[in-house]
């Protein structure tokens, strides 16, 4: 019983090199990303850290083109063309009349089809399709640091602007009448939603990065009604979904990527139904009532 | 320590180059307690949010005296009620003078926001989820943030919409102790009756002010008369305002009080039909 619990659990990563640096690099993925992902649902803008996914391909691209499939490149250059999206739908919304959502879909489509331009020119369908979906079992070194620094950053960042950041969120006009942090935070965040997203590229693709921000944090939120214990919920939920997606990759010769993503959907679905805030509670709760 | 708190010199405020507020000037006294009255459109609101700064000046300055912090309570929040936040979550962002970004919340500061809970009679309310209150709530929660703010200009913009007649009385109170605290305090109001009870000064406004200083006086009838007459819907081929076609605009209290301050000059701004 235990040696196949074993076998099934801790043998893969205990026995394989690739699959330990593969945990490595998406449990710290998680630790970044899907507090991210909280604040990005909680500003409604649960899209846009897809559109900013689609924006990133360009910049990628670029660094394709010019040094092939090396990570250093395709990640600096992913970063520019992020940040440039981020910037400038951010620039737009806060300075015109124009919403967030809009811009955004407007920056992220222009950069979207000059990405596929330039894969085009000069890739195979088999690069693209490793740009698009990446290969978390493919991780070297030189990715690993590069996922570190960024989740470093990441945490450092969220600590300090915390505050900010929440305050933000719940009341942007209040935060304009006691502190100019309010844009400078805007974009500070938004800098952050596209350097883990840039940092799960490597390991899931820039389509699906997005899921392990995303997912994670949309399941929290049927568990929790503060945003601290949302954050290290989403951060758990993340953690699970790597394993849960990397043991079924390994066992069942599934593509990583989807298995982590889908493992995530799993938690998903069942916090929708049986999350203290999801639909099954809701109903057996609500038929009973207190008498104040 | 000056008397003055605010300074207005030919304040133009307003959206898409339509003044909302036009060449106001004028002074707001340290410690004096006005109510801000006029119908729709007649530029209350932006006044509130041209001297929090949230809304920049297409001509003329808003001076605060230095030193002056300044809290502010919206018409229209944009507060978000589905933010996952409790109500001492949200009273506690009025710390945010005293402690910033990066200050930590001692248990002083969590005795006080508990005590301008108690205050404003939600004691007890501390840990309740922001979208369980009622509307009337909600308003008292925001009078508890800006009582934590403890600033020296306070700016409440229509507090007493949705809020029952009790509380009311209890919001004037709390009011009325700040205003004992020498803070000064300017508040958009409706309710004339209420201004007549509570309220020391007034400044009655249609776009420009009609009249401004003893409640009494201000609230006279021809004054209100001529408040509603101003004209609310921009002109789209109105003129350009040219700047050097108005002159001395001396308003605001202890300069000729209640007098008829409507501009008689036409300087082609086109709003206003006296």
């Amino acid at each position: 019983m235990m040696d196949t619990l074993y076998g099934l659990l801790i043998a893969p990563f205990a026995e394989f090199a690739f699959m330990q640096r593969a945990l490595a690099g998406s449990l710290m993925l998680s630790l970044g990303a899907c507090p991210v992902g909280v604040f990005l649902m909680l500003r409604r803008m649960s899209l846009s850290g897809d559109a900013m996914a689609h924006a990133i391909l360009p910049g990628a691209a670029a660094g394709f083109l010019f040094y092939g499939l090396e990570i250093l490149p395709m990640t600096i250059g992913g970063l520019i063309a992020g940040i440039i999206v981020a910037l400038g739908a951010g620039a737009v919304s806060r300075f015109t009349i124009q919403r967030e959502d809009a811009s955004m879909a407007a920056f992220y489509l222009i950069s979207l089809a000059i990405g596929v331009l330039m894969v085009s020119i000069r890739g195979s369908s088999v690069d693209l399709m490793h740009v698009l979906f990446g290969t978390v079992l493919a991780l070297n070194n030189e990715a690993l640091t590069l996922i570190g620094g960024i989740v470093l950053v990441t945490l450092v960042s969220l600590a300090i602007f915390w505050r900010a950041l929440v305050a933000e969120c719940l009341d942007p006009l209040f935060l304009r009448s006691v502190s100019r942090l309010g844009s400078p935070v805007h974009f500070i965040f938004l800098g952050l939603v596209v350097l883990n997203l840039v940092g799960g590229f490597q390991a899931l693709g820039t389509l699906l990065s997005v899921g392990l921000m995303m997912l994670p944090a949309a399941a929290a939120r049927f568990w929790t009604m503060r945003v601290e214990p949302m954050c290290v919920l989403a951060v758990l939920i993340g953690f699970a979904s790597c394993v849960a997606g990397l043991l079924l990759s390994y066992h069942v010769s599934l593509p990583s990527g989807p298995a982590i993503i889908l493992s995530a959907g799993v938690v998903y679905f069942a916090s929708i139904l049986f999350g203290t805030r999801g639909i099954l509670r809701a109903r057996i709760i609500h038929h009973r009532h207190r008498t104040a | 320590m000056t008397k003055t708190c605010l300074t207005f010199r030919d304040l133009t405020l307003g959206y898409n180059s339509h003044p909302a507020i036009h060449h106001l000037d004028g002074t707001i006294r340290r410690g004096s307690l006005t109510a801000v009255v006029g119908a729709n459109g007649s530029g209350k609101s932006t006044l509130m949010k041209g001297i929090v700064g949230v809304l920049k000046p297409m001509a003329g300055t808003v001076v605060r005296a230095p030193g002056v912090r300044a809290a502010y309570l919206p018409q229209q929040s944009e507060l978000d009620r589905s933010f996952p936040a409790r109500v001492v979550d949200l009273v506690s962002l009025g710390l945010w003078p005293r402690r910033g970004l990066l200050g930590r919340y001692t248990r002083e500061d969590r005795d006080s926001v508990s005590q301008a809970l108690m205050a404003v009679g939600l004691g007890g309310f501390e840990k309740r989820p922001i979208d369980t209150l009622s509307g009337g709530q909600l308003q008292r929660t925001l009078f508890a943030r800006v009582l934590l703010q403890d600033a020296d200009l306070i700016l409440l913009d229509e507090p007493f919409n949705a809020v029952d007649t009790k509380t009311v009385g209890d919001l004037i109170a709390l009011i009325k102790r700040w205003h004992g605290e020498e803070r000064t305090i300017l508040v958009v109001v409706h309710d004339l009756e209420l201004v007549r009870q509570n309220f020391p000064e007034t400044l009655l406004l249609a776009r420009q002010p009609i009249a401004w200083g003893e409640t009494r006086e201000t609230l006279r009838p021809e004054n209100l008369l001529r408040a509603r007459r101003f004209h609310e819907a921009w002109e789209e081929n109105a003129p350009w305002c040219e700047p050097d076609k108005h002159g001395d605009h001396g308003h605001g209290p202890g300069h000729d009080p209640g007098h008829n301050h409507a501009h008689d000059h036409h300087h082609g701004s086109g709003p206003r039909a006296a």
